[in-house]
């Protein structure tokens, strides 16, 4: 049924494999930390180039490993990237991730330093990053549907205010568009302890939920049970958010599920860094709650616009994902008003209701898809954190 | 209708959230159901920040709180009418 916003529509880059992207970057991957230095050089060379350095990539086995490849593979992949230099230490695991890039048909190309050293590893890859942006600034934004976007959601230093007002706005926001055709994501697995009841009947089907309850069960017993201290004091619920009112997991919890709204059913479990594969509508990610691994991981598996409920000012963002805050906290807008890009502090005054709010949210994400820096863009904030599963080898 | 200095979620939840900044013990409250959009007045008997929980009712060491009409945890010490509701007297029955 059509309804106000089938007709939206948005500006993006239309990429080899048919996904639209709303950014437009040329990325330089390193595959492992000891290749960081040789990326950063390419950056500095390069102009309208970002290297993205991270810690690891070395001696990591078994799922862990898949885990570290599907993130940096599902970075390359984004469709905010136009084109990709990966640089690793040797030529195996380099031409790993240029593969599994180069299946979405943008260019890709990889360099590796052994038997060449940092400076020829440098140059050559310079030449070719260049060659890349020459490319990649002549493409053009051509007119999408609203259907064609993938917006993901985690909201952090949450208080009771982001229960209140910034978590319903998302919900708000994903109950007008999931029914348009977008691709959704929420997660945060440890953060929905306390309302996992709750979590589990909101699945498309019985079969998905019991899958759903499995997974959050299993990271419950083989990761929190195992390492616990005490009663996650200050981790779960944090400082921050006990500084914001939150006295408790369960209470967290229900306020964060307030992202998912009241219509929408999750379709399917990702794993971490996984990209959908069952069509538009709202998925569940395996993930972290910290802010900039799950980030980092719904990025990783295609999602090109992030929104971000915060409470008491979490300043996060990503490389090549523009990160939309969103608060209802009054002290918060007032006091670090220029990492917020929606203010629905009006919604604890009562003077704005949660309607106007989705929509208010809806316009940002629409500008935001055109090209509108975020605040946290225009701040700088890029941070790439990986998920790491268990020590390395 | 004026400013509420605190919402509470469902009709069913024994405490609500403080709204405003700066709010005094002694204050006369405004508190709305954002569920059903009623209203009620209470006295704030502690100076409670920006986001804390105010106790909706007389409450003692062992009861659950309600909060989205939902279990968030029992008390471990009481709390009367007006009072701040915290992790000094709230605790998860989790662990």
């Amino acid at each position: 049924m059509a309804s106000k916003y089938s007709n939206l529509t948005f500006k993006g880059y239309r990429r080899e494999n048919g996904r639209v992207g709303v950014r437009n970057h040329v990325v330089i991957l390193p595959v492992d930390d000891i290749s960081n230095a040789a990326c950063e050089a390419v950056g500095n060379n390069i102009k309208g180039t970002l290297a993205i350095p991270h810690s690891y990539g070395r001696l990591q086995f078994g799922e862990d490993l898949e885990l570290h490849f599907r993130t940096i593979i599902g970075t390359g992949a984004n469709p905010n990237v136009a084109a990709v230099i990966v640089i690793g230490i040797e030529p195996g695991w380099t031409q790993r991730i240029v593969d599994g890039i180069a299946k979405t048909g943008k260019p890709v190309a990889g360099f590796s330093i052994e038997q060449n050293g940092d400076l020829r590893t440098i140059e050559q890859a310079s030449r070719r990053a260049k060659e890349f942006v020459h490319w990649a600034t002549e493409l053009q934004r051509e007119e999408c549907s609203i259907s064609e976007l993938w917006v993901s959601t985690k909201c952090g230093e949450s208080d009771t205010t982001t229960g209140l007002g910034s978590c319903p706005t998302v919900g708000n926001m994903y109950d007008k568009l999931i029914p348009e055709g977008i691709h959704g994501v929420f997660g945060e697995t440890t953060e929905i302890t306390g309302a996992e009841h709750i979590c589990k009947e909101r699945a498309a089907t019985p079969e998905i939920g019991e899958r759903w309850y499995k997974m959050w069960k299993a990271y419950q017993d083989d990761v929190i049970e195992a390492n616990k201290v005490d009663d996650l004091s200050e981790s779960q619920p944090t400082k921050g958010n006990i500084e914001g009112g939150l006295s408790t997991i369960e209470e967290k919890a229900l306020g964060n599920l307030e992202k998912i709204g009241r219509t929408s059913t999750y379709i399917d479990i990702l794993e971490p860094a996984e990209a959908p594969a069952k069509g538009p509508g709202l998925y569940f990610m395996d993930s972290s709650s910290a802010a900039a691994e799950c980030v980092t991981l719904m990025a990783a598996g295609g999602y090109v616009v992030h929104t971000f409920p915060t409470g008491q000012g979490n300043v996060v963002g990503n490389p090549i994902v523009p990160v939309i805050k969103i608060s209802a906290n009054p002290r918060t807008v007032r006091t670090m008003g220029e990492h917020i890009d929606v203010d629905v502090s009006g919604i604890l005054r009562r003077d704005m209701t949660l309607d106007p709010a989705g929509d208010a949210l809806i316009d940002m994400i629409v500008r935001t898809a055109n090209g509108r820096n975020t605040a946290a863009e225009a701040l700088g904030h890029r941070e790439f954190s990986m998920t790491k599963l268990y020590r390395s080898a | 209708m004026s400013i509420p200095q605190f919402l509470v979620h469902s009709p069913k939840d024994n405490v609500g959230v403080v709204v405003v900044e700066g709010l005094k013990a002694g204050t006369e409250m405004l508190g709305v159901v954002t569920e059903n959009d009623t209203t009620l007045k209470l006295t704030a008997k502690h100076d409670i920040p920006i986001g804390h929980k105010v106790a909706l009712k007389p409450l003692k060491a062992g009861d659950t709180i309600v909060k989205y009409g939902e279990d968030i945890g029992k008390m471990v010490g009481d709390a009367g009418e007006g009072d701040h509701v915290h992790v000094h007297n709230l605790k998860t029955k989790r662990w």
